[in-house]
């Protein structure tokens, strides 16, 4: 009995003792950086994901080529290379890694590390989803389809322990930045090989105990639904710069939660806030509230085989009777901007664009299609997720094509495979989708529109586009290059097989003790460089 | 004892004189229930709600889909009464419309599980035997499943085929695209709830049938020759109506729970059609800034269940006067 | 008794095993596929990831091998939208939280609704009585997914100690617990009053009355222990339940339980993930029913006596 009531006495005090601090508090004075990261992460084996959300945590852990830039993400900082250069055309590269780089069990970072990680996630038989980021490279599309299963056919060569070479498939004068994606890390060939084959999708290797990393830090705890724990890699190459002593991700995946539990004191930073309590946010805390530019579009496609939608009148009549102001004022509230082509506008890229709000004109070009005042027209379904702001761009949509061209649109919402299912298999009229760029470069957003692309879905292809996406890939010259994009895109933009939306506004709360959180265009912000500072 | 009681009706006195004692049994019952000022209460708190839900609409209006984005979140106003939600519609309108699905989904589901259950349970306990202990094993079996899962699974397993039949539908026998697709969007959910829910209906008449089976003007019945199809129906359905209905009372606000639970959980009504769970759903984002959009649909969501319980607990007190002893 | 046990364990197996057969053809069924993603997967790496999950045979070979799995190797497969996890894992990690919140709020149910319910049939068409029957209907007609909003808004924005969601400090559980014992408490005190109100009617409790002992003695000793009964009844299968089907209370309250794994296995079609947990499901509530069968014996002498 005794016991118990000493128990229960400890119980309370603990209770009475967590009421002077609220978590972010305590996370303060431990150094710790916690962070709303949406959802459960598929799994933290850079081979096998595809999501932002493991980005985001695959980023503390790992280190590439190249490493993040605080501020600017144009430009890459020397992470496991010190240093590299290309031959004048950008076909070939040479990486010269830093000899001090280490795992986080003190085994050497080598060239075949790399190379290791290159045949893995190439190697048809790991089935890694996104495999072709490294298409970049001579010969890996062929290895990665199994055309040969001779590695020494793909253009990564090393030359010595500290020297990595790769040949590419063409000019590929940002690989630099592409070297920062996930999928282009090293992975510990001694630690996976450890756990399994190089190719065995079911080993251990990422479990915590197990995960052996190059990054800014090292996993700690992994528990499914709750969190994810790092902490800091005493042995990373740059430890001195790390401020930090651990970060907690939590999957939080419903927003309004998330949201609840900052301003409960319980978050640093969340992944997102929904619409509504931006403006809420905007009044009580504006200091705390971020809205940034983000490279992501959000668009409709169009399945372009299906009547009405075969006709292009019709799909460019449907993307001008889009009140795009009206919509991101008063459903989406997160300062987007109206999208006119689907890359989004940054540094250098000019977007072409002459899509406007012009309901007599979508009227017209109705008529011009045969379908005056919509009479005549075959039924249309809207594709959407049962995710709360798509199904409220959905609703709104429907109001504005019946209001401005008397088109009536019916909504079907489906979760979330049905949904992608039924767009890849080509079964929907309209569909709403996004896109958020993997890299600082159009191609980005444009390379997924080519007939037969697994991305396009909407039966859409022309000759002409492709012959201009071939051309810029021998162009050598940035600008150029840029240019002859710009004018795919317009061809693209032309034809409206996608009616772009709006263009992304990256909108989440932040404390202020955050300090070098600085906005970014790809949403990458490198851990190395954060401090807190209550 | 010269006094009978007269409020306690034998089953086989009500029928073996169907017409009069049948009369009079619902004559009583509603006498008794008259005197529970709670069930009258709630009875007409349910009147009054099925009205608004369903009659309502043929004089007015309804709108619940129009939007008008420049006047979201309005107060109460002589247009809007109770004021408009995140894209400027109609929240009355959208109560009403969520009220005819929550309620239609309930309803339909409770008929196909009284007639589920009344087959299956009458024929159980009708034959008896080995069949009967089989078909209460299985029974006893699905009641151990995890009900709203296996709902959720089959509602997806039973979408296409719907969606097949809604086009057809439409195409080839030409009813009215609207209609078609109003109900093609609960019908997934009604055949769901409807196909796990009857399971307690079955065995309530599987016993009321037991029972009466061995009652001797059941046995006259049938050594006169009179078809078993003809006895189910003529003489052991009526007499376990009064636990059927019961039971059917309790499981509409049941459904209209699981039906809500589905939609908040984004697996219920499609939009931009709104049903009360979905409302509530929609309402929780907005607990801060317009708590009114949780606030009211939840009263009226709540007040539905409170009054349709109520007025089961009445009619239970009133149609089997055992259960309550006074 | 020992009869009655292995009865219900034969009858258990084949539920569990009927049950598991269903979901595994009815999730196979559904359109979709488990590795559908958000950039499409090229052709030939969906067939080889199909291959590395034995998911490229046809649906009966799968079936075998499934069950072959299960019961020599006692492998419920990986899990198919968690890479790296395995079935048997997801269960082990998630089970004890839910097990601890459903426990919690099943303990704040009985521990109100019993009181509350032997309160009202003693106070019989009183104002508690009333009082509290309204009450207990409110617990069933407030779902909890208004309940938990309100809680959160309510209680955890103006109280230090509690959070409005997540999983981080003991005091954590107590919202979410309260959210879901509420219901719990309405239908036990529901369940109370009517099994009191039967025992209070008995002959030997109006003879106890009449021979003068006193009505506190005759309440606890002899009324009580009956009027449990279409409680505990009620509590085996609630258990169930409560610490898988609390999916709901888990999304809103950021918990990382069991019942988040219901939905999102199906909603991914997580396949093997799906078929475990409703075999978990399954074998928990038959031994949570086999549990209340052996405690109504041991509660009821006649019953004992019977079996």
């Amino acid at each position: 009995m005794l016991r118990h009531l000493v128990a229960s006495g400890l119980l309370i005090l603990s209770l009475v003792s967590c009421q002077k601090q609220t978590q972010v508090e305590r996370a303060n004075e431990e150094g710790i950086l916690i962070l709303g990261n949406s959802n459960e992460p598929k799994g933290l084996d850079p081979h096998l994901v595809s999501g932002v959300l493991e980005s985001n945590i695959l980023h503390s852990l790992f280190e590439g080529l190249c490493s993040l830039h605080p501020s600017d993400d144009g430009t890459a900082l020397p992470g496991a290379a010190e240093r590299w250069e290309s031959n004048d055309d950008f076909t070939v590269w040479t990486f010269h890694l830093r000899p001090e780089g280490v795992w986080s069990d003190g085994y050497p970072v080598t060239a075949g590390d790399f190379a290791f990680a290159y045949e893995r996630i190439l190697s048809p038989k790991l089935a890694a989803q996104y495999a072709s980021m490294l298409y970049f490279i001579k010969g890996a599309e062929a290895f990665n389809r199994g055309e040969t299963d001779d590695f020494s056919s793909v253009g990564v060569e090393i030359v010595d322990d500290f020297t990595l070479r790769l040949h590419m498939r063409g000019p590929i004068p940002f690989l630099p930045e592409i070297t920062k994606h996930y999928t282009w890390y090293p992975v510990p060939k001694h630690a996976v090989l450890r756990h399994g084959s190089m190719d065995d999708r079911f080993t251990d290797w990422t479990k915590p105990g197990n995960l052996v990393s190059n990054g800014p830090f090292t996993l700690k705890s992994w528990r499914v639904t709750h969190h994810i724990e790092v902490e800091k890699n005493p042995r990373y190459w740059d430890a001195g710069r790390v401020t930090l002593n651990g970060i907690r991700f939590l999957p939080i995946g419903n927003t309004y939660t998330e949201t609840r539990m900052f301003l409960d004191g319980q978050l640093h930073a969340t992944y997102t806030i929904p619409p509504e309590m931006i403006e809420y946010a905007r009044e009580r805390m504006p200091e705390m509230l971020r809205q940034e530019a983000y490279v992501g579009t959000t668009f409709l496609r169009c399945n372009t085989e299906r009547a009405p939608l075969d006709k292009p009148g019709v799909r460019r009549a449907l993307a001008l009777a889009i009140d795009r102001e009206s919509l991101i004022e008063n459903v989406l509230q997160g300062g987007q901007k109206p999208a006119t082509g689907i890359v989004p506008p940054f540094g250098g890229y000019d977007p072409p664009g002459d899509l406007a709000f012009e309901p007599e004109k979508a009227r017209e070009l109705l008529a011009a299609s045969g379908y005056e005042n919509a009479r005549g027209l075959p039924s249309i379904e809207l594709l959407t997720t049962d995710r709360d702001v798509s199904r409220r761009i959905a609703e709104a949509l429907q109001a504005m094509w019946k209001q401005h061209l008397d088109l009536e649109v019916r909504i079907v919402q489906r979760e979330w495979t049905t949904y992608l299912q039924r767009q890849q298999d080509g079964d929907y009229d309209i569909a709403y989708g996004g896109w958020i760029g993997d890299y600082l470069d159009p191609t980005t957003f444009l390379e997924m529109w080519k007939k037969g692309d697994g991305n396009n879905n909407t039966n859409w292809s022309s000759p002409e586009y492709e012959a201009l996406l071939a051309k810029a890939e021998l162009t050598a010259d940035p600008d150029a290059r840029y240019q002859v994009l710009a004018e795919a895109e317009r061809v693209l933009i032309g034809e409206t097989p996608i009616l772009p939306l709006y263009w992304y506004t990256t909108n989440y709360l932040i404390r202020p003790e955050v300090k070098h959180w600085n906005p970014l265009l790809l949403n990458h912000h490198p851990y190395k460089f954060i401090r807190l500072e209550p | 004892m010269a006094v009978a009681e007269p409020h306690v009706p034998t089953r086989a006195a009500g029928a073996a004189a169907e017409v009069e004692q049948g009369t009079s049994l619902w004559q009583d019952a509603w006498l008794r229930l008259r005197h529970n000022k709670l069930a009258m209460a709630s009875l007409v708190a349910v009147l009054l709600i099925l009205a608004t839900c369903f009659v309502v609409p043929l004089f007015i209006d309804l709108d619940p889909n129009a939007q008008r984005l420049d006047n979201k979140f309005a107060g109460p106003s002589a247009e809007h009464w109770l004021g408009t939600d995140q894209l400027g519609r109609d929240l009355l309108h959208r109560i009403i419309e969520g009220g005819q699905i929550s309620l239609l989904v309930a309803f339909f589901a409770t008929f196909l599980t009284g007639i589920i259950g009344i087959l299956y349970g009458g024929i159980s306990g009708y034959v008896g035997g080995k069949l009967d202990s089989v078909m209460m094993r299985i029974v006893d079996g699905l009641l151990a499943m995890p009900f709203l899962i296996i709902v959720i699974l089959f509602r997806e397993l039973i979408k296409v085929p719907v969606e097949k039949l809604s086009d057809w539908l439409i195409a080839d026998v030409g009813l009215s695209t609207d209609l078609v697709l109003r109900f093609g969007n609960i019908a997934p959910l009604i055949v769901a709830i409807a196909a796990f829910g009857w399971l307690t209906m079955a065995r309530i008449v599987r016993t009321q049938s037991a029972s009466l089976v061995e009652l001797e003007y059941i046995e006259a019945a049938r050594s006169l020759g009179i078809g078993h199809a003809r006895i189910l129906l003529r003489h052991i359905l009526p007499n376990a109506l009064g636990p059927i209905i019961i039971y059917a009372t309790l499981t509409v606000p049941s459904f209209i729970l699981y039906e809500a639970t589905l939609s908040f959980l984004g697996l219920g009504i499609e939009p931009p059609h709104a049903s009360w769970g979905s409302l509530i759903k929609e309402g929780a984002n907005f607990l801060e800034t317009r708590p009114a959009l949780i606030l009211i649909p939840g009263l009226v969501f709540s007040g539905t269940l409170f009054a349709l319980n109520f007025l089961g607990d009445g009619l239970r007190d009133a149609l089997d006067p055992k259960s309550s002893k006074d | 008794m020992l009869k009655l046990v292995i009865n219900r364990l034969v009858q258990a197996i084949v539920v569990v095993f009927a049950l598991v057969s269903f979901t595994f053809f009815a999730v196979r069924l559904i359109p979709g596929n488990p590795f559908v993603n958000e950039k499409a997967i090229p052709e030939h790496i969906l067939e080889q990831t199909q291959a590395a999950y034995g998911l490229d045979g046809n649906w009966i070979t799968q079936f075998g091998i499934y069950w072959k799995n299960v019961l020599v190797e006692g492998d419920l497969g990986p899990s198919l939208s968690l890479y790296g996890r395995t079935v048997t894992g997801i269960i082990s990690e998630s089970f004890p939280v839910s097990l601890m919140l459903g426990l919690l709020a099943l303990v704040m149910g009985v521990g109100v609704g019993l009181p509350l319910g032997a309160l009202a049939a003693l106070r019989r068409n009183g104002i508690i009585d009333y009082a509290s029957m309204i009450v207990a209907m409110a617990g069933i007609c407030v779902p909890s997914f208004v309940l938990g909003p309100l809680f959160q808004m309510y209680l955890a924005r103006n109280i230090d100690w509690l959070s409005v969601a997540g999983w981080e400090r003991p005091s954590d559980i107590i919202l979410p617990a309260m959210a879901l014992g509420t219901g719990v408490a309405a239908y036990v005190a529901r369940l109370t009053r009517g099994g009191m109100l039967e025992i209070l009617s008995q002959d030997y409790i109006r003879t106890a009355r009449a021979k003068g002992v006193p009505p506190l003695t005759i309440v606890v000793r002899h009324a009580l222990r009956g009027a449990v009964l279409p409680a505990v009844t009620y509590l085996g299968p609630a258990f169930a339940a409560i610490i898988t089907g609390s999916f709901v209370i888990e999304t809103i309250f950021q918990v990382p339980g069991m019942g988040q794994h219901f939905v999102t296995a199906v909603t991914s079609q997580d396949y093997f993930l799906l078929q475990g947990l409703v075999m978990f499901y399954g074998l928990l509530m038959a031994a949570a029913n086999l549990s209340v069968d052996i405690a109504l014996a041991a509660l009821n002498p006649r019953l004992r006596a019977k079996s």
